[in-house]
């Protein structure tokens, strides 16, 4: 944190504060990103235990964003923050509720991963889940890695990578509809095997709002909504004198 | 101005994806005061350093910096307070509509009325509430009754107090509060129609609530008024202004509308004292 000079108020407390959410918020992002390795995993490895671990992670990430919330209220009201400190808690609150629904997406497919567990495993163990569950990971680690070193650039690298889990996404319901036409038998694993690529596409979404968030937090600039093109274009820019 | 223009031209224009785009902008505004080169000198100590600043029409601007930073200088040389003092000197041009003020026809009382200012200190006169609001009338040769009964009300209404003591017109005003008292003095600087409003740190001896209705109260008056605000409150100078400029040791480090000046400043310097860094 760096850049920003987060560690040069006057007001030493102010500091302190600000040092104890910042490490709040990687201790969240760190539990999602296991969530989501574990939960691919249980689904490879049909492994039903580990599927029951990320579900109770859940709940740990859904009391962290309560108590970062919580802070991120106490600074806004006691400290009136501006510029940099002003986008940095407001990037918080932002970033942790994408990471909250990163949590309840990882439970999603924990939760699809223990019905799985119990049917016919497909010949390839859904190695196109666990490519794209792998990806939306490292896409989450990226962006926290990010979030750290107040990198904005990663946010193009995410939309890039988004960018592509949405094909891999479109590929999958493709071939997963040829298999509902062919094998009728196996429908209800097939559809369960949807729930899980949709949930995994969604990560990859809340992956990407995050590097949003950095580019904001970075450089005061909105550049949600913005075409890989116009995201790149801002970031070369830049304004800071 | 340079300096000015120089950093309008680094907001993005027509990118449509840009926070700014509801940004205001000074190069759209109505310019009322604009100082080209100001330097101030108190005697051997230079005050203000090369200020270039517009300042738009029916606007809140605000300025902000430490202490000693020269905002108050900059704001009392708008009405030519600084004439009072003989060891200050003056150099670089103030235009108020494109008029030098400075310039030998003008005629300083005239120039103060179009100017007005209110204190950090309320300073009502030892008057009732209704002859202090109609003393520059009265200044201006103004004696018929109904003709000052009627700006007073006005004035006072506008000035947000006209309520509360509409009963007791005729009390002594060192009987309101401290926030009715501010609020009289700038419906004394009302009455006799200015053009600009200088408040000098109009809050500073006022009690939260008071603060808010004169707040409300300086939102209100732009529509009508070109208002300059000095205070040490920074949530004061983002709450009411719309433009702001942050000064350090007689320099004009910054200016910008409002919201990007307290979301994103360019200058790390600004940065720095809004968010109350060591720098």
């Amino acid at each position: 944190m760096d850049k920003l000079h987060l560690d040069r108020h006057i007001s030493r407390q102010f500091n302190e504060e600000l040092e104890a959410l910042r490490q709040q918020v990687m201790k969240m992002g760190g539990l999602a990103e296991e969530m989501i390795n574990d939960a691919v995993r249980a689904l490879v490895e049909g492994d039903s235990n580990l599927a029951q671990k990320v579900v109770d992670a859940d709940d740990r990430v859904n009391d962290l964003e309560k108590a970062i919330d919580e802070r991120c209220i106490m600074i806004l009201a006691r400290r009136q923050p501006t510029a940099s400190d002003l986008r940095l808690v407001v990037a918080i609150i932002k970033t942790i509720n994408d990471i909250e629904r990163i949590g309840d997406e990882a439970e999603k497919v924990a939760r699809m991963a223990v019905r799985l567990a119990e049917a016919d495993r497909p010949r390839n163990n859904y190695r196109e889940l666990e490519v794209m569950g792998t990806t939306v990971r490292d896409m989450l680690h990226d962006a926290l890695d990010g979030f750290a070193r107040l990198a904005p650039e990663v946010a193009v690298d995410l939309v890039r990578e988004d960018n592509k889990v949405d094909a891999d996404y479109e590929a999958i319901l493709r071939q997963y509809h040829t298999y509902l036409v062919e094998e009728p038998r196996n429908t209800r694993r097939i559809i369960d095997a949807i729930w899980v690529a949709r949930s995994i596409e969604r990560i990859g979404d809340h992956a990407k709002n995050i590097g949003e968030y950095i580019v904001y937090l970075v450089e005061g600039k909105d550049l949600r909504h913005a075409s890989l093109a116009e995201m790149e274009r801002e970031l070369e820019r830049g304004d800071s004198e | 101005m340079e300096e000015n223009r120089q950093q309008s031209e680094q907001v993005p224009a027509g990118v449509t994806v840009d926070r700014d785009r509801q940004a205001l902008n000074i190069e759209r505004e109505d310019i009322c005061i604009e100082t080209r080169g100001l330097n101030l000198y108190y005697g051997e100590d230079q005050a203000l350093k090369n200020v270039n600043l517009r300042i738009p029409r029916n606007r809140v601007t605000a300025f902000i910096g430490p202490s000693g930073c020269g905002k108050s200088t900059l704001l009392r040389c708008f009405n030519r307070m600084n004439d009072l003092i003989d060891i200050c000197r003056i150099e670089g041009e103030i235009l108020i509509d494109g008029q030098d003020i400075h310039h030998r026809d003008v005629d300083v009382a005239e120039h103060r009325r179009r100017v007005g200012m209110v204190f950090q200190k309320p300073n009502p006169f030892p008057k009732s509430i209704f002859e202090n609001v109609a003393y520059g009338l009265r200044l201006q040769g103004v004696n018929d009754r109904r003709k000052l009964a009627e700006v007073v009300e006005n004035a006072l209404r506008a000035a947000a107090l006209w309520d509360e003591v509409k009963d007791r017109l005729d009390d002594n005003a060192f009987g309101l509060s401290g926030g009715q008292q501010q609020r009289l003095v700038i419906a004394r600087a009302i009455a006799i129609e200015p053009e600009v409003i200088l408040l000098d740190e109009p809050c500073s001896a006022l009690d939260p609530i008071s603060t808010a209705k004169v707040e409300e109260l300086i939102i209100e008056l732009k529509d009508r008024y070109t208002i300059v605000i000095v205070t040490h409150n920074m949530q004061q100078a983002a709450r009411v202004s719309d433009f702001t400029a942050y000064m350090y040791m007689g320099e004009m480090v910054e200016f910008d509308d409002t919201s990007r000046l307290f979301t994103n400043p360019r200058r790390k310097a600004t940065e720095d004292y809004i968010t109350g860094r060591y720098g």
